[in-house]
């Protein structure tokens, strides 16, 4: 695989305050990335340093092999950017904040360019709209036509779906996974869910160490706590029965009785198990009501490096 | 180059994209006239010296009303990190934004020929001295606009800038006041005088184009250009 980007041993201060501390790791072509970690981990100061922002005080960062600090325009022309917050101009309209940045990019086309960014981004309908009169949805799509306009292999998305309602979330979650398809892209989050929804690698990232860098299946392999389901029933049920026909599933490792017809399940699978849970129960012709899964390895295992790194 | 265009185009857009521009270009035509018409008809001579005279000073509210959002909006709204990791040098970006704020004052400037015109019809107007005049009041706001471009980029506050940009104006005009350079003692006087932003334009104004003066505005507007791009390389490091 083709590295794209690569971070050695980079590191970066304010005042005294280690915001990123000897962070390494690379973006492969082809792949998404989540970078997580919880709010003021370094992500943000990690992203505007690949992208030449800022400088990092040591340490080298390559797009392409070649170091951004010897050739920032290349490594900014081979990037589509979305920063935190994703700032706009508000008093422009979407068409004219397009054009500005295509012509700032020096797109060879740019009405081309401009027609295409819309397109993939479901904005034409809007483009003549003043963009500080347009919902959060429709101004994180003006952000993401923004990153693509020039057609970059690489795309760093800073919290892309920060302040967004549900369905705009799933809207936003669905382009960045179409973008991945042929791009590159390092998507920040402090939520898991949302990086585990589009992203094959995950790098977790506390007060400016990288804690763990891995696909998302390790990443739950890894982890050794448990996932807790929650099954209720119609009726009380006796604990010995529920208990012995649940063991016989695979990844059970231990049922226990909340309530009279609420019971907790701790089990080593996810999805698959919940599965075989719910046929258990039809085959025992059981009055299930419903099943959920309460906790989850993956989130126990991402607050428990954060919360290592803490202690 | 194509960045500075780019940039240049954008900030005119702004600037025209609300009905401040107009409001601004007639409230400066307005205020202008008043303070000349006021005396020009007492004293009775055809001369546009206290036209020019009360300029620099009406420049220090409508320049740094102008300047005072370029830099400090990009910062507060974000947009800055947008700007500076497009494929632009930094000095390509601040050229195009002193180009675009001289511009825009350049046109208020150049709206105010009708004062000129209407003394002409009251008398024989020395066209030359006007006309260098005007040279000198572009370069003048030139030099005011780099000024207030820089001190913009060093806040996200536009009040701050505002004030900011007015009250360095305001000290780089008293100094060239005689109560305020009669103060030191003779040498230092002068050197004290030459600094100021209105000699070389009164000097300009009496109709002898000298090399000095224009090189004082040139070397002026290059300094804060450079400050304007060093302030933007020191963000947040």
């Amino acid at each position: 695989m083709t590295e794209l980007i690569t971070v050695t041993g980079v590191s970066k201060s304010y005042d005294r305050i280690r915001a990123v501390a000897d962070a390494s790791f690379t973006l492969r072509k082809g792949e998404i990335l989540g970078f997580l970690g919880p709010n003021g981990a370094g992500k943000t100061t990690a992203m505007k340093m690949i992208i030449g922002y800022m400088p990092a005080d040591t340490g080298d960062i390559r797009v392409h092999g070649r170091n951004i600090v010897d050739d920032p325009i290349a490594a900014r022309n081979a990037i589509g950017y979305l920063p935190e917050n994703n700032p706009l101009y508000t008093d422009m309209t979407v068409e004219e904040y397009l054009t500005f940045v295509a012509q700032m990019r020096g797109v060879a086309d740019p009405d081309a360019a401009k027609k295409r960014a819309m397109e993939r981004c479901a904005i034409v309908d809007v483009r003549h709209r003043i963009i500080g009169h347009l919902s959060k949805g429709y101004r994180q799509r003006v952000g993401l036509a923004q990153a693509i306009i020039h057609d970059p292999e690489i795309l760093i998305l800073d919290e892309p779906a920060n302040g967004l309602d549900p369905i705009q979330i799933t809207e936003i979650r669905g382009l960045i996974r179409d973008l991945g398809r042929e791009k590159s892209v390092i998507l920040c989050s402090h939520i898991l869910s949302e990086v585990e929804a589009v992203a094959s690698r995950v790098i977790i990232i506390n007060q400016g160490k990288i804690v763990a860098d891995d696909t998302l299946e390790n990443l739950k392999e890894r982890s050794s706590g448990h996932n807790i389901f929650r099954i209720e029933f119609l009726t009380a049920k006796d604990e010995r029965t529920v208990a012995d026909a649940l063991a016989k599933i695979p990844g059970v490792a231990a049922v226990s009785r909340v309530a009279n017809d609420t019971f907790r399940v701790k089990t080593k699978g996810e999805r698959e198990t919940g599965n075989q849970i719910f046929r258990a129960a039809v085959a025992e012709n059981w009055d299930l009501a419903q099943i959920h899964l309460e906790s989850r390895s993956l989130e126990n295992t991402f607050l428990s490096l954060i919360e290592g790194g803490n202690g | 180059m194509r960045s500075t265009l780019t940039i240049f185009r954008k900030e005119m857009l702004g600037y025209f994209n609300s009905a401040i521009a107009y409001i601004f270009f007639t409230l400066f035509l307005i205020l202008l006239s008043f303070l000349f018409f006021r005396v020009y008809f007492l004293q009775g001579i055809v001369s546009m010296n206290d036209f020019f005279g009360v300029m620099p000073w009406v420049f220090l509210i409508f320049v740094p009303a102008v300047t005072m959002k370029s830099w400090a909006e990009e910062r507060k709204s974000g947009t800055m990190e947008v700007l500076l990791t497009m494929p632009a040098l930094d000095t390509e970006l601040v050229i195009g934004k002193f180009l675009a704020g001289a511009a825009f004052v350049g046109i208020a400037i150049l709206l105010t020929l009708i004062v000129p015109l209407l003394v002409a019809v009251t008398g024989p107007l020395d066209w030359g001295t006007v006309v260098a005049s005007y040279l000198g009041a572009l370069l003048l706001a030139a030099a005011y606009v780099a000024i207030g471009n820089f001190v913009s980029s060093l806040t996200a506050n536009q009040i701050t800038a505002f004030l900011f940009t007015a009250v360095i104006l305001f000290l780089l005009l008293i100094i060239g006041t005689e109560p305020v350079y009669s103060v030191f003692p003779n040498l230092i006087a002068e050197v004290v005088r030459n600094f100021s932003l209105n000699y070389h334009f009164q000097s300009i104004g009496r109709g002898v184009l000298d090399s000095r003066d224009l090189l004082f505005y040139f070397s002026l507007i290059g300094l804060f250009v450079y400050y304007n791009v060093k302030s933007l390389e020191a963000r947040n490091w």
